[in-house]
C-alpha cells in the first residue's frame, strides 16, 4: 500500500537521496510499519513525526539497515540498504540518545576510534576540528561517562559528524536537554546542513525543533503516513496555529480541514 | 569546523579494511589500559588455578609416586585448559563490552563489517591471553620447575588448535547474544566448562565409557590434551593427533561463522539489534 499523501509535494526520483518504497515491517504478525513510501531530496531536512508506536524508530532503523523490512525496498544514495549497506555506510551517520559511546573511554579516544572506523584520512586533525566547533576542547581527555547530558549530546554529535556525512539520521537529537543546550545543538545542525549541503532525516517529538529545522514533515500514525508537507503548509491545512496542534490532530486521528 | 574542506574528515570506502579491525583493537586496548582491575583479573584466576593444581601435583607425587608427576601433567593440563577457556572468555568479554556499553548500534551503523569485528575480537583474545598467561607460565617454572615454553613448536601446535576452538565457541556465543540479548550472556561464561569433562583435560580418554569416548573424539581439544600427555609422559609428539584437531577445528570454525551470520541476519529481521537489553 502506497500511503504517499495526495497533494503532498512529489519530487523527481533522480533527486532523491533516501528512497523508501512500499516497506512493511511485521513483528510476530503485528505491523509496525504498514506499506509506506517516500523520497527525500538531496539537501533537505525532513522531519518524521508521530506519537509513540507510530513506527518512526523502526522506519529510521530500516533506513540505516539495522532492521530488514518484511517487504519493500530502501535505497540510500542509490544503494539497497538490505543487501549493500556496506557500500554507503561511510557516507552516512546517525545520532540517537538510545545508543551511547563507551563510557570508560575518553572523548578523544572515542572520536579517534570512530574516525578510524570511518576511514578518516587525518583523524587527529578531524578530532581537533570537531572539538573546536562543538566546544569540546576542555573535555577531550575526560571519560565520556563523566560528562553532563549536554556534553554527551555534543560528543554524540561529533561522532555523527566525524565522517562529514552526506546523509545524517537523527533520532530525538535534543531529547532531555535544557532549552539553551538544545538551541545550541539546533544551530550547529543548521550550520552543518548549510556548509555540507547534507540531507537530514530527523525523528522528534519536539514540534518547535521540527518547525525550525525542517523543510518537510512526514506525519506517521500506527505505522502509516497520514500526511506530509512543509510545516507552514500543514499548519494552514489543519487550520491550526502551531505544528504541535497539528501533531495532536494527527495523533488523535483527525484529518486536515478541507481547503475551500 | 563541522564541515571542512581541509580534507581532515574525508571518509574513504574500503571493502575490507585492516584499519577498521585495528581501530577496534585500539578501542579494547584503551579500555584495558583504563582499568587496572580488568588487567589484574586477567592474571588472577590463571594464577589461582596454576597454584592449586601445582601443589596438588606435588602432593600426589610425594605421597603416591604419581606416574605422571615427573612430567608435570597436571600443571601442563591446567595451563593448556586456560588457553582454551581464557581464549574464549577474552573473545566473549570484548564482545560483551560493546553490549554493556550500548555501543553495538554505533558499530553496526559504522562501516565496520562483521568479519572485521570478529577479527578484532580474535586479536583481543590473544592479547588478553598473553597478558594473563605469560606471567603465570613463568610462575609455574619458578615454583614447580614446569617450563611450558620448553615444548617449543609442540606448544605452537597445541596453542593454535586450542585458540581456534576458543574462537569458534566465542563466535557462536556472540551470535546468540546478538540475537537474544544479554539474557544469553551466561552462555559466554559457562559454555566452555562443558568441554572440561568431555575433552579429558586431566585424564586420558580411555577413562570414559565407550559411547562418551566417541563424543570426546569429536572435539578438537581432546586431541590436544591426549597429545600433551603423549609428549610429557611418553616423550612422543603425535602429529596425527594435531592434524585431526586442525581438521575438526576448520569444520567447527565454518559452523560457528555460519551460525553467527544466520543469527546476525535474524537479528536484523526481528529487530533485536535495536533492543539489546536483557
Amino acid at each position: 500500500m502506497d500511503t504517499t499523501v495526495a497533494g503532498a509535494p512529489r519530487r523527481p526520483a533522480a533527486e532523491a537521496v533516501i528512497e523508501v518504497d512500499a516497506i512493511i515491517k511485521s513483528y510476530s504478525g503485528v505491523r509496525a510499519v504498514n506499506g509506506i513510501s517516500f523520497a527525500i531530496p538531496r539537501g533537505s531536512v525532513t522531519g518524521l513525526l508521530g506519537g509513540n508506536g507510530a513506527g518512526k524508530t523502526t522506519t529510521i532503523a530500516m533506513i540505516m539497515g539495522l532492521v530488514l523490512p518484511t517487504s519493500g525496498a530502501i535505497r540510500v544514495l542509490g544503494h539497497d540498504m538490505a543487501r549493500e549497506r556496506h557500500r554507503v555506510l561511510h557516507r552516512i551517520n546517525f545520532e540517537s540518545p538510545y545508543v551511547e559511546m563507551p563510557m570508560r573511554l575518553t572523548v578523544r579516544q572515542n572520536l579517534t576510534v570512530f574516525g578510524r572506523l570511518y576511514g578518516i584520512a587525518d583523524v587527529r586533525g578531524r578530532v581537533a576540528e570537531l572539538a573546536e566547533a562543538l566546544d569540546l576542547v576542555e573535555v577531550l581527555d575526560r571519560p565520556s561517562g563523566k560528562l553532563s547530558a549536554g556534553q554527551k549530546t555534543r560528543v554524540s554529535l561529533a561522532k555523527a559528524l566525524v565522517n562529514m556525512p552526506e546523509v545524517l539520521l537523527l533520532d530525538e537529537p535534543t531529547a532531555s536537554l535544557d532549552p539553551d543546550t538544545a538551541d545550541w545543538i539546533r544551530t550547529r545542525l543548521e550550520d552543518y546542513r548549510r556548509e555540507r549541503g547534507a540531507t537530514i532525516l530527523l525523528a522528534s517529538h519536539n514540534m518547535r525543533e521540527v518547525e525550525r529545522l525542517c523543510d518537510d514533515v512526514i506525519m506517521m500514525r500506527t505505522g502509516a503516513i497520514v500526511d506530509r508537507g512543509a510545516p507552514d503548509d500543514l499548519i494552514e491545512r489543519y487550520g491550526r496555529d502551531t505544528l504541535e496542534d497539528v501533531f495532536l490532530d494527527v495523533a488523535r486521528g483527525r484529518s486536515a480541514t478541507p481547503v475551500e | 569546523m563541522l564541515y571542512s574542506t581541509s580534507g581532515h574528515g574525508e571518509a574513504r570506502y574500503r571493502s575490507i579494511s585492516v584499519a577498521r579491525t585495528s581501530a577496534m583493537v585500539l578501542r579494547y586496548w584503551y579500555l584495558l589500559r583504563s582499568s587496572w582491575p580488568r588487567l589484574l583479573e586477567l592474571v588472577y584466576w590463571p594464577t589461582v588455578q596454576m597454584l592449586m593444581w601445582g601443589f596438588l601435583q606435588l602432593y600426589l607425587d610425594e605421597q603416591t609416586g604419581f606416574v605422571a608427576g615427573a612430567g608435570g601433567v597436571l600443571i601442563g593440563s591446567v595451563l593448556l585448559w586456560d588457553i582454551l577457556f581464557r581464549g574464549q572468555l577474552g573473545f566473549s568479554i570484548s564482545f560483551l563490552e560493546e553490549m554493556w556499553a550500548r555501543n553495538i548500534g554505533n558499530l553496526m551503523m559504522s562501516p565496520l563489517r562483521p568479519g572485521e569485528f570478529l577479527a578484532a575480537l580474535m586479536a583481543m583474545s590473544v592479547i588478553r591471553l598473553a597478558i594473563g598467561m605469560v606471567p603465570v607460565t613463568l610462575m609455574a617454572y619458578a615454583l614447580f620447575s614446569f617450563n611450558l615454553w620448553s615444548l617449543g613448536l609442540v606448544l605452537v601446535a597445541f596453542f593454535v588448535n586450542l585458540i581456534l576452538t576458543s574462537w569458534s565457541i566465542g563466535i557462536a556465543v556472540s551470535g546468540l547474544v546478538l540475537r537474544h540479548g544479554l539474557g544469553a550472556e551466561t552462555l559466554a561464561w559457562s559454555i566452555a566448562f562443558l568441554l572440561l569433562p568431555l575433552t579429558c583435560v586431566y585424564y586420558p580418554v580411555a577413562v570414559l565409557p565407550g559411547w562418551l569416548q566417541t563424543v570426546s573424539w569429536m572435539l578438537p581439544p581432546t586431541y590436544v590434551f591426549e597429545g600433551m600427555r603423549a609428549v610429557l609422559i611418553d616423550g612422543v609428539f603425535r602429529a596425527d593427533l594435531m592434524a585431526w584437531a586442525l581438521g575438526l577445528n576448520a569444520l567447527y570454525m565454518a559452523l560457528a561463522v555460519t551460525i553467527f551470520v544466520r543469527l546476525f541476519n535474524q537479528s536484523r529481521r526481528v529487530g533485536s539489534l535495536l533492543s539489546l537489553g536483557e
